[in-house]
């Protein structure tokens, strides 16, 4: 039996004009699946946890990186970067145990584990008898 | 493993003045320095290349890039003739051996940057930081290349 991979990325399906309208920029993420739980590491240089919000609403995971663009007293030559704050919205699958999230920052990158519930875990059953 | 993949072009969507602006900058980026947007959109075809910001104010050019999960000592930065060169490999971490990718947009691998610096530079007074993904190198201009105020007296 396979595991049918069940993180739903909303905006890189079908929303990210939306994003882009309600003035963010998305981040770049990679997502692995282990034996427990999904792993989703999102790219958000410039940003502390201090300027870090991870929002569960029911199944919908947001993360919002907010930042600090430029160089005080200093004007911009040369700019290749984005400055708007950052946003990525998931559905995650109801095999996700919500309660159990957790999440680190660590040189701008964002790493949330995302547990699976106890019953869709691979279990071994002892034979008897 | 070494991922290698071309920028998503939609993510960047810029409001038409930003992007009007931005042509124009490029433009005259293009016809006046070998380096620049040029250089990184080639570097692409080889690997990644970090986004990069210049700033100047009176006494520093200060260059910023963007370089999340890395670690210090895998970031090189050298000065040579008027150009900064950043350089360095993202080493792709298998923290879980039974992990299976699902979705993949981050890039792995060796970058190489160079940048023309507008203004003559001390060197050997140049400064490094790296917090949150940012590392930002502070130059220090020379002297010659400070702006000067002359003082005139009016009698």
């Amino acid at each position: 039996m396979t595991t049918i991979p069940n993180v739903e990325n909303r905006v890189a399906r079908t929303d990210n004009a939306s994003a882009n309208e309600r003035g963010y920029f998305v981040p770049k993420v990679n997502i692995v699946e282990t034996k427990d739980s999904f792993i989703l590491e999102a790219e958000m240089p410039g940003v502390s946890k201090e300027g870090l919000e991870v929002l569960l609403e029911g199944n919908e995971l947001a993360i919002v990186g907010r930042r600090q663009t430029g160089v005080p007293g200093a004007e911009p030559v040369y700019r290749e970067s984005n400055p708007r704050d950052f946003r990525r919205e998931f559905v995650l699958d109801p095999s996700i145990d919500t309660s159990k999230l957790s999440a680190t920052i660590e040189q701008g990158v964002l790493t949330v584990t995302l547990p699976k519930t106890e019953k869709v875990k691979p279990r071994k059953i002892q034979v008897t008898g | 493993m070494k991922l290698i993949r071309r920028q998503n072009a939609d993510l960047w969507t810029w409001s038409p003045v930003e992007q009007l602006s931005t042509l124009r900058e490029e433009i005259n980026r293009l016809c006046d320095s070998p380096f620049g947007e040029l250089t990184r959109r080639m570097e692409l075809f080889n690997g990644w290349a970090p986004t990069l910001d210049l700033y100047e104010d009176k006494d520093n050019l200060v260059v910023k890039a963007e370089l999340p999960g890395m670690k210090r000592e895998e970031i090189d930065i050298s000065v040579h003739d008027g150009t900064l060169t950043i350089s360095g490999e993202r080493k792709y971490e298998e923290k879980n051996q039974e992990a299976e990718p699902y979705r993949s947009e981050r890039f792995f691998g060796r970058f190489h940057r160079t940048l023309a610096l507008p203004k003559p530079v001390q060197s050997d007074k140049a400064k490094a930081t790296y917090k949150d993904g940012i590392l930002t190198v502070v130059l220090p201009k020379t002297e010659e290349s400070k702006p000067k105020q002359i003082q005139v007296n009016v009698s």
